[in-house]
């Protein structure tokens, strides 16, 4: 499956199939079991109907009834001041440690993992 | 009324250019494969089929340690029977919303299930594979992470393996 057409060309898979949705939607939309599942039945029948090494399909889905998303992917806010100059990075801190989507989350795998290996989290030492 | 003039595909490799350009940094060198993709013909019906799943988008299962945001090359093994009430998804690189309100949208773990149930699928791994994904050395991908998937995914026997980025 791809939501970044370039990216997905540029690496060449056997196959692909191409979902004109802002990245974090690869497969739909939220709460949206039905378009989820033709989404992805998509996908699997592209290991038949794909028979040409490198070929991607585009689904005939759009995420709304204008692209104008697509003018703010990757670009910065303007500035508060409405000055113009250098860009500001608004790109997420690169933490080093585990990014707990709830902290919940941390207490949840601390219990799990105390006083034992995990063959679940491969490859970490905890 | 006339409809919407659309775009083409968002070009995400010319932005992240502009945008490590614009804060001063060199170039990210993206991965460009020129040589034709490793292929094998499917020939056995979708009915029949055991899919596998490697998904990109940091999920997790309430229990597992989350993945770091610093180059993280490890992965987590999912039950493919998991709630997915009871998964997370943690990623520094995309918009992290509509994932967290149902992880269906970058692990489509429901629509499996379903589609199994109905028999257009012929069954499921027991276990899908997620990573982190926003992993900037390829190095480490092709040499430590991508031989891990191969090998669970072969142990698996799965038939088809539905390759989930974000």
């Amino acid at each position: 499956m791809s939501s970044a057409h370039d990216i997905t060309r540029a690496v060449n898979p056997p196959r692909a199939v191409y979902l004109d949705y802002p990245h974090g939607r690869t497969v739909g939309r939220p709460n949206e079991q039905e378009l989820n599942r033709e989404i992805v039945l998509h996908g699997l029948s592209a290991f038949h109907q794909l028979t040409e090494p490198g070929s991607m399909t585009h689904l005939p889905y759009h995420w709304s009834d204008t692209d104008d998303w697509k003018d703010r992917v990757m670009r910065p806010a303007p500035r508060e001041d409405g000055a113009s100059g250098e860009m500001e990075d608004d790109r997420v801190d690169r933490h080093p440690d585990p990014q707990y989507q709830l902290p919940s989350d941390a207490e949840a795998a601390a219990a799990t993992h105390t006083g034992q290996d995990c063959l679940v989290c491969a490859g970490i030492d905890f | 009324m006339t409809s919407a003039k659309r775009q083409g595909p968002v070009r995400y490799i010319d932005r992240t250019r502009e945008q490590y350009a614009g804060l001063g940094y060199e170039p990210y060198g993206w991965a460009h494969i020129e040589e034709p993709p490793p292929w094998t013909p499917v020939t056995k019906p979708l009915s029949e089929s055991k899919i596998g799943v490697v998904a990109t988008g940091g999920i997790y299962a309430e229990g597992h340690t989350a993945f770091n945001y610093k180059d993280d090359i490890t992965y987590r093994a999912i039950s493919s029977d998991a709630d997915a009430s009871d998964l997370r998804a943690t990623h520094f690189a995309y918009d992290l919303t509509d994932a967290r309100e149902d992880i269906n949208c970058v692990f489509p773990i429901d629509a499996l299930r379903q589609l199994e149930a109905d028999g257009v699928i012929g069954g499921r791994a027991d276990n899908f594979y997620t990573c982190m994904g926003g992993i900037y050395s390829q190095r480490r991908v092709r040499e430590t992470l991508a031989p891990l998937f191969v090998e669970r995914c072969l142990a698996d026997e799965v038939d088809l393996v539905l390759l989930v980025p974000v």
